[in-house]
């Protein structure tokens, strides 16, 4: 594995270079002090320039910036990988600055394991047009042929003669645009991508040094803690300061509609503050019962239908089918759970507010928090600090929003609010609940000749989920929900003659929605491939073979061929009805194309199930990975991994509880996670395709994770388990419904 | 009001706790700006805040620091640095173990602390020891992998 760890973190730009005329002094990141805070430069922020990319100093030293962040899977030591690749400059003289409103180009969220294969590649095209101007400036200064230079750590060399990145940019100031056609380095050179790099951030995280958002101090900081509302629709009725102003270090009750928080000097001031504060609020029990839950999805109303796939003609396939299989599945709310609360901090000055958070969408925020304050975007400065994982759009945006209003109230100064953990669990947003129906024809010889689904799950109205101080304070903000994409792989990627499959989008969901890891592709393939299943075994299919029968896809193929063999799996249908006694094994496979355009999976699960007691344990996982162009192997490894290990626990176990009036599950006994005792042990066989696209992999291997586990539970005991999490409880009783 | 004193990290030192209620975690990241020790739950579920107390992994957020006055703690800052980690620390860099890493200070506090009276464990032992710290990211395979790694370097 390459070590290429740079050593220098900080900003290190001088006066003038190619690209960018910036001029950023450089912040020593000392333990205590606000990370790089440069001031806002006049600096290109548009996605189509170079320079809002990249910068060159005298002494070739390359500075990234990039809108999308790191969120705990290693992108940025990817991102520097593909720039020094493409550059042709050693690692270590490369800085990555992200996230930051003031200097980086807004790329979009970092989501929807879109990080490296739309966010990498715009980088990769904005260096391949750099290093083609750079070759040319070269050629010119050594009068030589382009055609003739080398380029090795930043130096190019041609016709005896060398110069360097650094002496061909000093003074220079040029502002071209990123050029789509530029040809980018050919994969069969490539140095750096494709090899396995250590990630940048680890030896500071292991050892105390690296600074999350939830480390960082600002100058002259006081302490907010949130009082959220007993009921989450409750209305605040009376609050009685006293009940707080004599705790030591008291500075400011904020009320703000029915936005409660506190602020104090200290931390601990400010979390006894908010235990002591004593509010009263109406009552409220809008929430379903939760034993109901999903006969209320299923009441909810319709917005609208929409169909994700539809061919050839359902009616005559069931028509022609000599059994007819029906099944309803459903996914439990989920929360995104960071083990580090969220936490944001920000100051306002003469009107200008400055806000750091671990965001996953500092740009979009931005534009909230703007919304909010009733200020001009670019009044609003959002940087990026490394926060705790994040799944998707958790707190992070809305402990920004409560620092904002505290702020706002204490004249400005910086506050600094965490969430405490009954905040994090209470009000993060929720993968919300989902139902599928689904039914298949299969005839005589055990074809499938119709394939019908529906699925009911949350509308997309607005493009990010609305602000939780914003929607209690009444302050300007979107209504709508946010689910994220969650019609993906609602369709099938199998070649069935007839199909139809819907999605139901509802007008309500119980609980703020957002995306959360593998939002609706999750769920959808859940139903999806469980389903196939049982419809393998009506056929009495090796499940898969019975897949294979229906692909044409030669990449889809050959993982499906790959994992069985990595898997030694064994042709046969399920379940394997010859074991005895209460501890039977089973395995079951399933297989994605991730949004039926990118990412293959096919995975297997070997799972142990205690007939007695209900308990499912995840022994195995065996994954076939095929996402094109891999960038950093081990950092692939590393997510596929957290892939599954999280998704088994989601799967198995992860289920919001709740009252009429608000969520009950606040800590981590209530909503309990996988543990190492059950964590699988996961094989990997991942495909790498130099020449292909790099396609995203934070989350598609998710996708299969609970449709291998039901799959497998079946093949141990002929039990179904349609219903995620599956429990034992659940399992029990579909036992003694079998 | 009171003034107690810890050993940090080999050093000496005191501070003036307002409340006897407070958790050392406090007084360990806001007093003296020491980012091992983590807040995740503030109720000893997690283990993002583990220390080690006279040698023993302790959950800081749960621990009054009146309670501890006179103490020896070590945080991860006191177990090894990027220049010289500790065989617990160095084994998790060899072995990548590390996803967004806010567990991580406790997966390795818990670690060096059973490593340090069990140097031979199997890996049963391991995940038992670890069943009660949390990681989210999934990145507990990898975690088990860097303290057998560790157990074989010490």
């Amino acid at each position: 594995m390459l070590d290429l760890t740079p050593s220098r973190r900080d900003l290190l730009l001088g006066a003038g270079g190619l690209f960018i005329s910036l001029a950023i002094k450089a912040p020593a990141q000392a333990a205590n002090s606000a990370p790089l805070v440069a001031p806002a430069a006049a600096k290109p922020l548009a996605i189509d320039q170079v320079a809002s990319f990249l910068a060159i100093d005298p002494q070739s030293h390359v500075t990234l910036f990039t809108g999308k962040v790191d969120l705990g899977t290693g992108l940025m030591t990817a991102m520097l990988q593909i720039v020094a690749e493409e550059l042709d400059v050693a690692p270590a003289s490369v800085t990555i600055i992200s996230g930051d409103t003031a200097l980086t180009p807004d790329q979009g969220t970092s989501s929807g394991s879109n990080g490296i294969q739309i966010g990498g590649m715009q980088i990769r095209r904005a260096a391949a047009t750099a290093k083609h101007a750079l070759l040319d400036m070269a050629a010119a200064k050594l009068g030589v042929d382009v055609a003739s230079l080398t380029v090795e750590n930043g130096v190019v060399t041609g016709g005896g003669k060398s110069v360097s990145y650094g002496t061909l940019v000093t003074g220079q100031s040029i502002a071209i645009p990123v050029s789509p056609d530029v040809p980018s380095k050919d994969p069969s050179k490539f140095k750096l991508v494709g090899k396995s790099m250590r990630r940048l951030d680890i030896p500071d995280k292991v050892t105390g040094r690296f600074t999350y958002m939830q480390d960082v101090k600002v100058d002259g900081m006081l302490h907010g803690r949130v009082v959220r509302p007993p009921a989450m629709g409750a209305n605040l009725i009376s609050v009685n300061e006293a009940s707080v102003s004599s705790i030591p270090g008291f500075v400011k009750l904020v009320r703000d509609g029915n936005f409660l928080g506190v602020v104090c000097k200290t931390e601990w001031s400010a979390i006894k503050a908010s235990r002591a504060l004593e509010a009263k609020w109406s009552d409220w029990a809008g929430l379903p019962e939760q034993s109901k839950l999903y006969e209320h999805v299923r009441a909810t109303k319709i917005d609208k239908t929409e169909v994700t796939s539809n061919s050839g003609d359902v009616p005559t396939g069931f028509a022609a089918a000599t059994k007819k299989l029906s099944a309803t599945y459903d996914f439990a709310i989920h929360t995104h759970g960071s083990i580090g609360p969220s936490c944001a901090i920000v100051a306002i000055e003469n009107g200008k507010v400055t806000c750091w958070s671990a965001s996953q969408a500092t740009h979009s925020m931005r534009k909230q928090l703007a919304a909010m304050l009733g200020l001009a975007d670019d009044d609003v400065r959002c940087l990026y600090v490394d926060g705790s994982g994040c799944y998707g759009r958790n707190g992070h945006e809305d402990a920004a929003a409560d620092a904002a209003l505290m702020s706002r109230a204490v004249e400005g100064r910086p506050v600094r609010v965490q969430w405490m953990r009954h905040d994090e669990h209470g009000w993060d947003p929720k993968g919300p609940p989902t139902l599928m129906d689904l039914s298949a024809g299969i005839d005589d010889k055990g074809n499938v000749t119709a394939w019908e689904s529906a699925v009911f799950n949350a509308n997309g109205t607005i493009g990010f989920a609305p602000l939780v101080g914003a929607q209690l304070s009444d302050r300007p903000h979107q209504t709508g929900m946010a689910p994220g994409g969650v019609n993906g792989d609602s369709a099938v990627p199998y070649g069935f003659t007839n199909v139809h499959t819907i999605a139901n989008r509802l007008n309500a969901t119980p609980f703020r929605p957002s995306w959360i890891r593998t939002p609706g592709r999750m769920q959808n393939t859940f139903a999806n491939e469980s389903f196939l299943d049982e419809v393998a075994a009506a056929a009495k299919a090796d499940p898969i073979a019975f897949r294979l029968q229906y692909l044409t896809d030669k990449r889809g193929i050959e993982l499906l061929e790959r994992v069985r063999t990595l898997a030694k799996w064994e042709a046969r249908p399920s379940p394997d009805r010859n074991q005895q006694g209460d501890i039977v094994y089973g395995r079951g496979v399933s297989y994605v194309k991730y949004e039926l355009n990118r990412t293959y999976i096919a995975a297997v699960a070997e799972v142990e199930v205690n007939r007695k007691t209900g308990q499912i344990k995840a022994q195995r996982f065996f994954v076939a990975h095929d996402c094109g162009q891999i960038i950093n192997p081990d950092g692939l490894r590393n997510q596929i991994e957290g892939n599954v290990v999280q998704t088994v626990s989601r799967a198995l176990m992860e289920e919001l509880k709740f009252d009429r009036s608000t969520v009950t599950s606040l800590d981590w006994a209530t909503y309990p996670v996988i543990t190492f005792p059950d964590v699988p042990k996961v094989v990997m066989d991942l495909v790498d395709r130099p020449n292909e696209k790099p396609w995203g992999a934070g989350e598609p291997s998710a996708a299969v994770v609970p449709s291998a586990l039901s799959n497998a539970v079946f093949d141990a005991t002929g039990v179904r388990m349609r219903s995620v999490p599956m429990t034992p409880a659940k399992f029990l009783a579909a036992l003694k419904a079998t | 009001m009171s003034t107690i004193t810890l050993k940090i990290n080999g050093a000496q030192k005191s501070v003036t706790i307002e409340d006897p209620d407070m958790p050392l975690l406090y007084v360990l990241r806001d007093e003296f700006s020491l980012h091992g020790p983590r807040f995740g739950c503030g109720l000893g579920q997690c283990g993002a805040c583990t220390v080690h107390i006279d040698g023993h992994a302790v959950r800081s957020c749960i621990t009054p620091a009146f309670s501890v006055n006179g103490a020896n703690i070590t945080t991860l800052e006191g177990l090894g640095t990027p220049e010289k980690a500790h065989p617990v620390q160095a084994a998790f860099i060899e072995e990548q173990a590390v996803q967004c890493g806010y567990c991580i200070n406790g997966m390795i506090m818990q670690s060096a602390a059973f490593l340090a009276t069990n140097p031979h464990p199997t890996e049963e032992q391991i995940r038992a020891e670890l069943a009660n710290n949390l990681c989210r990211c999934g990145t507990h395979v990898r975690i088990v992998a860097a303290v057998q790694r560790a157990a074989a370097s010490i």
